[in-house]
């Protein structure tokens, strides 16, 4: 069975998000999602590593009627692995993270990461409490998850195991202020500004 | 053990400032508030495994449009530096209330670094610190740093000294 490939796996789950707010972690899934279309809606990390299921969680909290979906790397996940237990405590129903996991820190020479050597985020995930917890390694499964992303019951977390094929740089905008606003003008439209 | 009357007072100016997400670490000193923060149904009380998880929901909470507040003890202080840079690079407001360890009367000695550093290290990553320790200033200074983190998009501290909240008392 052929890998999965990133940035079609991201390309085939954000197609379906319809109003859903998005959050990426630092490094290589910010760049590919804006590869696979940018939106306001979209709020691509570009630092604070570790940080990126909390800023969902903040969301998420914030907009119970709106569904919220964190994608990042095993690598940001693995240093903010308290943060599944935090949000298996909260327990929100409308919030999904998910994992592109290709076993390698990408940004600094390809290093293996913990999940290379054994360590399974979603046997964590589900110890935390997550509603559906699961590792997706074929096109099948990754059908299954496209569907349940915005309509299950969550937390919902996926780990989904990608080729460690490097891709290319994709520069989605990196200025903060800018990544802010556009996204509480979208999303709040005049309340943005009060 | 008397109960000061502050925290309830403090309580209530956070709700007037339109705080919605509470998320804590538990500190003895911020015991009421906590308790005051999930007995209210209309507020969502967060507890996180290590403060720094706390920065990241407040940016979450504002991109979302709700205003939160971070309850920590001045030895979490030290967990939060490099999250602090989101916050700080995206100019979206962070309201922190910190109670001290570490100095007026400390006892244990593992505290000390962490508690005398705690303000150096806030302003090494721009975060505005205020400090209270007297009782009757605690709700002006928690006004003032909320008007300041909500109005003008920054990082903003409040340290609750150790002469505020008592030294911890360990019977030999």
């Amino acid at each position: 069975m052929s890998l999965l490939e990133r940035r079609a796996v991201m390309s085939q789950l954000l197609r379906s998000r319809g109003d859903a707010l998005v959050v990426t972690g630092l490094g290589s899934t910010t760049y590919d999602a804006f590869a696979a279309g940018d939106s306001p809606l979209t709020f691509y990390l570009w630092g604070a590593m570790g940080s990126a299921a909390m800023v969902g969680l903040g969301l998420a909290n914030a907009q119970r009627r709106r569904r919220i979906v964190v994608v990042t790397g095993d690598g940001e996940m693995l240093m903010g692995l308290g943060s599944l237990a935090t949000i298996g405590a909260a327990r929100p129903a409308n919030f999904a993270v998910v994992v592109i996991d290709n076993g390698l820190y990408a940004e600094t020479g390809m290093q293996r990461t913990h999940t290379a050597h054994g360590v399974d985020l979603a046997a964590v995930a589900r110890g935390c409490g997550f509603a559906v917890a699961e590792t997706i390694r074929s096109q099948a499964e990754l059908d299954g998850l496209e569907q349940a992303l915005y309509s299950g019951a969550g937390p919902i977390f996926a780990a989904i195991k990608v080729s460690p094929e490097p891709t290319r740089i994709e520069l989605a905008p990196r200025d903060g202020p800018y990544l802010r606003s556009r996204f509480r003008e979208a999303l709040l439209g005049e309340d943005a500004h009060r | 053990m008397n109960t000061p009357a502050w925290p309830d007072a403090l309580y209530e100016e956070l709700l007037a400032a339109g705080v919605k997400q509470v998320a804590y670490v538990p500190d003895a000193g911020h015991r009421r508030l906590i308790e005051l923060a999930h007995a209210n149904h209309h507020l969502k009380a967060v507890v996180l495994t290590t403060e720094e998880e706390g920065i990241g929901l407040a940016v979450g909470a504002y991109l979302g449009g709700e205003r939160s507040v971070l309850l920590l003890q001045s030895s979490g202080v030290g967990n939060c530096i490099n999250a602090l840079s989101l916050p700080a690079e995206c100019r979206i407001p962070l309201l922190m209330l910190i109670t001290m360890r570490g100095e007026f009367g400390e006892f244990n000695p593992w505290q000390i670094a962490m508690g005398q550093g705690t303000r150096p290290a806030l302003e090494a990553m721009r975060v505005i610190v205020y400090r209270v320790d007297d009782a009757e200033r605690v709700v002006e200074t928690a006004r003032a740093a909320a008007t300041v983190a909500f109005e003008t998009g920054r990082s903003v501290a409040v340290l609750l000294g150790q002469r505020l909240i008592g030294a911890k008392v360990f019977r030999k």
